[in-house]
């Protein structure tokens, strides 16, 4: 575990994640988030500041509360149904992206491309892998249907020029090449690492930054990136996450199953 | 396999389902009478998703019957795939995911047998699986949908996904064809003796693969009367029509989680994948000692051990009930 400290609290890469994430919902949104930091970042918008706004799970739960220590080990298991508003079939809660009612979609990322299309099937060639991954999931739906927000260790290794496989999209080859390749709804909105906050350019779609968390450098960012960033010309410094937020999410995550 | 055709013509779906005896009859058999039921080469569909309301028992009992060929398709796939794989019943899994679960790291056996191209992970979106099935199930050739275009995922399946201008607006629109598995195994809270089936909780794509299989094997926790489920229809899921056999199979998802009754028996998965580190003897290993040794499903859960499934139960039915 590394610790990255300041005067007021000490905060795992993962709780900065999370933090930072949450500060990005709005209350009285429909989030689609996936396991782990998501949905960590979702409680804790929740929480703070946004009561009403309403979690979805991939495996069919609209609503749902979770309890604190029992976080579940993906979104298909009964914990992720806790004080839910229904369960839905599978297929049915995925159709809600198609139909148009949630606002954003919100995942973790294996590996990010310049566009912000995201890979979780293969490393390498897909005809000769050097890993398989383990692939989509709902990931290619919820990224083709609506917004999304994807959170991620800011690593080079993991922020390439492109993705060997896209296996959720972005906004492909920038430009409008999403909407020519047959997806005219939703795109990627923002990426959140323990590093920055990045969003795309309105025209090229390229990847920009937007906000540099406390202590770190453009340079910095740059530095741990595959490819060459935007920089917005007004770059902002975010607010160290706070106290509360962080025994918050330590409560959730007594045992550090996701914020190691 | 490869000579069926990728959508079973209409005829065929229609005289298959006419054949089959769909009267209000008792059909209860044992596990490997069930297993009798699926023949090497089937396209076996299985219920639940990761870790929930997996029908284990029955993977089980497939397993140890020694099936080949199998085509296996699922939501999303965890430790039961790792398995077909290493036990030869099958090389060809169709899923959206397909790794123990996020929480033990990819797995180590399907790395091994994909990337060796011992076997093959097809790969479908998630709600492309589902639509998949629901369009076997609804009698239909394929269902429009507007996710995997403009993807790899899209791209490596090829031929068999298509696209078309809408006749109606003139956007383009994504065809997935429609899912129709020779059998599907699905484990519920309770059915009776005909196959009328309770399930509580999130019913995953269960509904869509009962409808849309051409034989369906049902486990369950409990085998209850007909009395009993007329007493409450609203909450019957699947027709008996649908079943061919009813297994009566306590605890029939563990080590997976059965909605309700227990929760995953998460000490036995810390084990599993840190036995699947070495992914040709830790399943060899794990598969001679909890599948191939017991002599049914009852020694299968001693091996498990007591205080894990009282560990699991205790957990299981506090989810709405604390």
């Amino acid at each position: 575990m590394t610790e990255q400290g300041s005067a007021k609290a000490t905060y795992t890469a993962s709780e900065l994640l999370a933090v930072m994430a949450s500060r990005l919902m709005k209350d009285g949104q429909i989030v689609f988030a996936g396991i782990g930091v998501p949905l960590l970042a979702a409680t804790l918008a929740q929480r703070f500041f946004a009561p009403h706004l309403t979690i979805l799970f991939e495996g069919g739960t609209i609503g749902p509360f979770i309890v604190p220590g029992e976080l579940p080990p993906s979104t298909n298991e009964q914990r992720c149904t806790r004080r839910s508003n229904m369960v839905l079939p599978i297929t049915d809660v995925l159709l809600l992206l198609q139909r148009g009612y949630v606002d954003v979609g919100f995942m973790g990322g294996a590996q990010i491309d310049r566009f912000g299309n995201l890979n979780s099937s293969f490393i390498g060639d897909s005809a000769n892998p050097k890993i398989r991954l383990p692939g989509t999931g709902g990931g290619n739906d919820i990224s083709s249907l609506t917004n999304m927000i994807v959170a991620m260790k800011h690593e080079k290794r993991r922020f390439v020029a492109d993705v060997d496989f896209i296996t959720s999209p972005g906004w492909i080859k920038g430009g409008r090449s999403r909407e020519e390749r047959g997806l005219p709804q939703g795109g990627l909105w923002r990426v959140v690492t323990d590093l920055a906050i990045m969003g795309f350019d309105d025209d090229t779609h390229e990847m920009k930054v937007l906000a540099l968390h406390p202590g770190v450098t453009p340079e910095m960012v740059q530095e741990n990136t595959g490819f060459k960033l935007l920089f917005d010309r007004k770059i902002e410094t975010t607010e160290p996450p706070r106290l509360e937020e962080l025994e918050a999410l330590r409560n959730l995550d007594p045992e550090r199953v996701y914020t190691a | 396999m490869s000579t069926k055709p990728l959508v079973k013509p209409y005829e065929a779906l229609r005289r298959e389902t006419l054949a089959r005896d769909r009267g209000l009859r008792e059909k209860v058999v044992s596990l490997d009478e069930a297993a009798r039921l699926v023949k090497d080469g089937d396209h076996v569909a299985i219920g639940g998703c990761t870790v929930s309301r997996t029908p284990m028992a029955m993977v089980w009992s497939l397993i140890r019957a020694r099936k080949k060929s199998l085509t296996i398709s699922r939501s999303i796939t965890s430790t039961e795939g790792d398995l077909f794989f290493a036990s030869g019943a099958s090389q060809h899994v169709i899923t959206s995911w397909f790794t123990q679960g996020i929480v033990w790291g990819v797995s180590k056996v399907m790395r091994h047998y994909t990337e060796n191209k011992l076997a093959r992970f097809e790969e479908w979106s998630h709600m492309s699986i589902g639509l998949r099935y629901r369009a076997g199930a609804m009698g239909i050739p394929f269902m429009p949908s507007r996710s995997m275009i403009g993807s790899g995922v899209g791209q490596l399946v090829g031929s068999d996904l298509k696209t078309m201008t809408c006749p109606f607006t003139g956007e383009q629109i994504v065809l997935l064809p429609a899912l129709n598995p020779d059998v599907a195994l699905i484990h519920v809270q309770r059915c009776d003796a005909y196959g009328n089936a309770q399930l509580d909780g999130l019913q995953f794509m269960d509904i869509d693969i009962a409808m849309a299989a051409n034989r369906v094997i049902l486990t369950t926790e409990r085998i209850v009367s007909n009395d009993q489920i007329r007493r409450t229809p609203d909450q019957t899921r699947i027709p008996f029509f649908t079943v061919d056999a009813v297994v009566e199979a306590p605890f029939g998802c563990a080590p997976h989680e059965c909605y309700g009754v227990y929760e995953p028996f998460f000490e036995h998965l810390d084990h599993y994948a840190e036995v699947s580190k070495d992914p040709v003897k830790g399943p060899q290993k794990y598969l001679e000692e909890y599948y191939y040794e017991p002599r049914g499903w009852p020694q299968y859960l001693e091996k498990l051990g007591m205080e894990a499934v009282l560990d699991a139960s205790r957990r299981g039915r506090s989810v709405h009930n604390d």
